[in-house]
């Protein structure tokens, strides 16, 4: 083969290789490295660098072979050097030839690590770089053509580090936002529960109730499989879902005895009046007003306010339906003490099919039966249920009946309540 | 020595000869680990450099810049360097580029040694 050919093909396929290079999505740096190494392997230039312009002088060392780091010690360029760049022909690649400040600056330092040329990198109307080049390994002058091969990867070499400083930009500011984002969010969680906070002040008798139900519906969607978002979602709900309670009159919701029918209609407006005040916010998550709304309708069409039935009911409303009554049930109230666990446990195989979901139902007792028997790291529902709740011996025994009857099915279970009756 | 991808850069001394397997590390960004294992036969001591193509079928423009730093780095050191088991048309490439200037081009392994046996002196103490 000609070597003229040879030489040709083996620059071709440089250029090839350039291009790919450079609008590939890899690691910055080793796509500058690899670019450096084309461009000298297809001339066989002994050694050179691609710095990069930074915003406040220094420029910053890239990639460089064949050169050492202390090179690049106080190695800067000005902006007026940089006009400079733009304003004389680029075409000036040889040190000897050129005589701007920069060079003038530089030159004793470059020509010592052996420097024959100076590249500036220009994109876009402005100087982003530069690239410096040692002589040929075959000792020869460059020519027109090795000039001209230069400048054409110098180019791509330029566009290709501009992109990627581009592509950086943008994915900071992605992560900018996202932690922006996320910020806000807790903002948003943090006011939640204040909110929750007030509503439960209103009520002295079950302070802490609405981040507790927060906390159960939280539980019981990550125990149902949903997702971090959506289980980040129904906790709001749970936070929220009494928030109607902040219309009702303080006499009625502290009443220590059971309310009579008109005292019960007022307190019964609290979930639509929870939908009224949270439907108006645009919530981060999905549901939440209807959450609120429909967390007392009961499957079998006898809750409030507006008698829905099971697949009319969304499953969140569902869960935080559960988690609110579970909470009744568990901590004391003005006219009651708590009840047993076992009466709970009792209470919600009863009243699974008519007032709560069976598939919630055992969602929340897997939870509880991890938790007891050790499963799960942490014991947050230990924890709001107090130490002892949970300790007797019969307990697994009770939650592992439950969920067994409950997804054996509705006939099942009323053969357990017989024989528990 | 390792390479990113888990593998070695295969090497031996023979005396104060190093002999580096350039494999197909040499065309990529791995292949900056060829001359970083030559430079740490060099700080060993060795006065002489084998580079062993035979498992390397072409050598592209990243490949060659490689091997200018290898070269280099010897030149630095005052050591020699040979190419072995190189296929014709690397040859005529390296030709071309001038790097038969600064190496000596050696049928294999054993010939390249046998070259440089001569030059080698006592090694160099770090």
């Amino acid at each position: 083969m000609e070597p003229s050919t040879q030489k040709l093909i083996h620059t071709f396929g440089a250029l090839a290789d350039l291009g790919q290079e450079i609008a590939g999505t890899g690691d910055f740096n080793e796509m500058v490295r690899t670019s450096m190494h084309m461009l000298l392997g297809t001339l066989a230039l002994r050694r050179g660098a691609v710095v990069e312009c930074t915003s406040d002088g220094p420029l910053r060392c890239a990639a460089l072979w064949g050169l050492s780091d202390e090179m690049f010690d106080g190695f800067e360029i000005d902006d007026i050097e940089k006009q400079s760049f733009l304003e004389r022909d680029p075409s000036g690649l040889l040190i000897s030839d050129m005589s701007s400040s920069f060079i003038n600056r530089h030159r004793d330092k470059l020509t010592a690590e052996g420097i024959e040329l100076v590249l500036p990198m220009i994109v876009r109307g402005e100087v982003t770089g530069m690239v410096l080049l040692g002589g040929k390994a075959s000792g020869e002058e460059f020519s027109e053509d090795d000039f001209e091969t230069i400048r054409a990867m110098v180019r791509h070499i330029g566009v290709g580090i501009h992109t990627h400083r581009l592509l950086e930009q943008v994915a900071q500011r992605a992560e900018e936002n996202r932690r922006l984002y996320e910020e806000l969010r807790a903002i948003y969680r943090d006011t939640v529960r204040a909110f929750a906070a007030a509503i439960d002040i209103k009520d002295k008798y079950t302070q802490g109730h609405s981040e507790r139900v927060g906390r159960y519906s939280e539980i019981i969607a990550r125990e149902m499989g949903w997702s971090e978002e959506e289980v980040e979602g129904i906790q709001i709900a749970g936070y929220l879902h009494d928030i109607g309670k902040l219309i009702v009159d303080r006499d009625i919701i502290n009443a220590p005895y059971n309310i009579d029918a008109k005292h019960s209609s007022e307190l019964n407006r609290h979930p639509a009046a929870g939908y009224e005040i949270l439907s108006p916010i645009n919530h981060p998550y999905a549901d939440i007003p209807l959450m609120a709304k429909y967390h007392h309708e009961r499957l079998d069409g006898r809750g409030y306010p507006d008698g829905l039935t099971d697949e009319q009911i969304p499953m969140g409303a569902k869960i935080v339906s559960l988690a609110d009554s579970f909470d009744a049930m568990t901590t004391d109230r003005p006219y009651r003490r708590r009840r047993s666990f076992e009466d709970v446990v009792r209470d919600l195989r009863e009243n699974s099919g008519k007032q709560f979901d069976g598939k919630v139902v055992t969602a929340f007792a897997r939870a509880m039966l991890k938790e007891v028997k050790g499963e799960t790291k942490d014991r947050r529902i230990t924890k709001m249920l107090g130490k002892t709740y949970l300790e007797g011996e019969q307990v697994p025994t009770l939650l592992t009946d439950l969920i067994c009857d409950l997804e054996a099915g509705p006939q099942i279970t009323q053969i357990s309540q017989k024989k528990s009756v | 020595m390792d390479t990113p991808s888990g593998k070695l850069v295969r090497s031996h001394c023979v005396g104060t000869t190093a002999v580096v397997y350039a494999s197909d590390y040499l065309n990529k960004l791995t292949g900056e680990k060829i001359e970083r294992e030559c430079r740490r036969q060099l700080n060993c001591g060795c006065r002489a450099l084998v580079i062993d193509f035979s498992d390397t079928k072409l050598v592209n423009s990243i490949g060659v810049s490689i091997l200018l730093g290898i070269i280099d780095v010897a030149e630095k050191c005052g050591a020699r360097i040979a190419f072995s088991e190189v296929n014709n048309e690397t040859v005529q490439l390296f030709e071309m580029l001038g790097l038969t200037r600064h190496v000596v081009l050696a049928k294999d392994e054993r010939e390249a040694l046998m070259n440089l046996s001569h030059y080698e002196t006592t090694p160099i103490v770090h």
